[in-house]
């Protein structure tokens, strides 16, 4: 009984001692070691991140060039009394001296000093007698300042100096017309503007039998808005 | 009812009184300072100066000169060459787009207005073009003859080739058919009419279409 016992604890422990000699899968998990020249080919693994990059759209600063409003006045149109002008205007500001700009206007002139006095037909139809014009040109920012308003308040203001040419559609025909003059700007908001303007509209007419050359007073009162 | 008044003003005062949302684009200044005038011009007088390292906001820009707003509600304005380094708050340069010769050889639109002479009259001429490549563009254009005698006006479409795009001075040959429209004075030919009271002077009185050199020639004639 005892040997049985004594060649049982002894098999026990050799197959113990055996077991305990192989390698143990757990404790090694380093694999074996692979030639030099395979280890070289391979590169080592890239972690590829899962994460799309955010595309970042810079934010765009708000750009106001464009200058755009509207235009009441009064026209003298030469020989045809002084009468009420309806208007608008559209300005690209270049740089801080120049702007580009384009006008129109209409205006129905009155009767002429001969047409009152000779009490004859009319020399012009109704149609006829609508003053239109569109005009394109530069204008010059010749003064640039402030205008004070008490002692706390100050707007942003420029006299500026303009010269356009466009046509006139008076008495029966489109005519080629020259604008110079002169207006003042003023900044209310940083955004809205008041114009004063001054202009002369020169062309050549010949409504009154004999080609002479025109000139067309205007005076205007402008609200625009940058943009 | 009185309750609700005093709220309802009380409601118009925080939203008079609340302060302005998050206006603008905030930058922070990188120049060693940059100053802030009264209005976009270089007459008008500095009135603050911001650091390097502060952050302002720039509300908006008009031709070379950024309306900027600091941290203590200051505004003025800057000129674009202070502008050049200031960083957006991830880092980047401030885009300041500033047209350079290489984007106007690579512009696709364009639109311009031309003032001449088409024989002996005054012409007046919008035109639009749109670049196909940088040598060849079509182009619309719509002219206002003004002459002594006659009004008038044509329209051309047609194509521009521009051989040598990446000159400074870029010769092109256009080539463009035309349609044309014109009317001599109504009141001269009310006037020959009355003279006259012929059947060709009345005939001459109607707008008419012809191609651009008859026009030309008949321009002349007159």
């Amino acid at each position: 009984m005892e040997n049985r016992i004594r060649v049982l604890l002894l098999s026990a422990a050799l197959v113990m001692a055996g077991c305990s000699s192989l390698p143990w899968r757990d404790q090694d998990p380093e694999p074996a070691p692979e030639p030099a020249a395979a280890e070289a080919d391979e590169t080592p693994a890239v972690i590829e991140p899962q994460v799309e990059r955010r595309k970042v759209k810079p934010a765009k600063v708000d750009t106001e060039n464009w200058e755009i409003g509207a235009t009441v006045g009064s026209l003298s149109v030469e020989d045809f009394e002084v009468n009420i002008l309806y208007g608008a205007r559209v300005a690209y500001h270049i740089n801080e001296d120049f702007f580009a700009e384009g006008t129109v206007g209409s205006s129905d002139a009155g009767l002429s000093s001969f047409e009152r006095l000779s009490g004859g037909a009319p020399l012009l139809t109704d149609n006829e007698r609508r003053f239109t014009y569109y005009s394109v040109g530069f204008g010059w920012n010749a003064l640039p300042g402030e205008i004070f308003l008490g002692g706390r308040r100050a707007l942003n203001s420029t006299v500026y100096l303009t010269l356009s040419a466009g046509s006139t559609r008076f008495g029966g025909g489109d005519r080629f017309t020259v604008t110079g003059g002169a207006g003042l700007r003023v900044l209310v908001k940083d955004w809205l503007a008041v114009h004063l303007d001054m202009r002369d509209h020169v062309h050549e007419i010949d409504v009154l039998g004999s080609n002479k050359t025109s000139h067309n007073y205007e005076a205007t009162l402008s609200l625009t808005a940058f943009f | 009812m009185a309750r609700l008044c005093a709220r309802a003003l009380l409601l118009c005062l925080v939203l008079t009184a609340a302060p302005a949302a998050a206006e603008g684009l905030e930058v922070i200044v990188v120049e060693p300072y940059i100053e802030l005038r009264t209005g976009p011009g270089r007459g008008f007088p500095i009135v603050h100066v911001v650091e390097r390292g502060e952050r302002v906001r720039v509300l908006k820009r008009r031709t070379d000169w950024f309306h900027l707003r600091d941290a203590d509600g200051r505004e003025g304005w800057v000129h674009r060459s202070q502008m050049l380094e200031t960083l957006v708050p991830t880092g980047s340069r401030l885009e300041v787009d500033d047209p350079a010769r290489e984007d106007f050889v690579a512009h696709r639109r364009e639109a311009g207005l031309m003032l001449g002479d088409f024989g002996g009259a005054n012409v007046i001429t919008a035109y639009g073009a749109y670049a196909f490549n940088a040598h060849l563009s079509g182009e619309i254009a719509l002219a206002h003859i003004l002459g002594n005698f006659s009004d008038g006006q044509y329209a051309t479409i047609g194509v521009t080739h521009v051989p040598v795009p990446e000159w400074r001075g870029q010769p092109f040959l256009s080539m463009a058919p035309a349609r044309s429209a014109s009317s001599p004075r109504a009141r001269r030919c009310r006037r020959l009419s009355a003279a006259t009271s012929s059947p060709t002077s009345a005939a001459a009185c109607a707008p008419t279409w012809r191609g651009v050199s008859s026009f030309a020639r008949n321009t002349k004639s007159t």
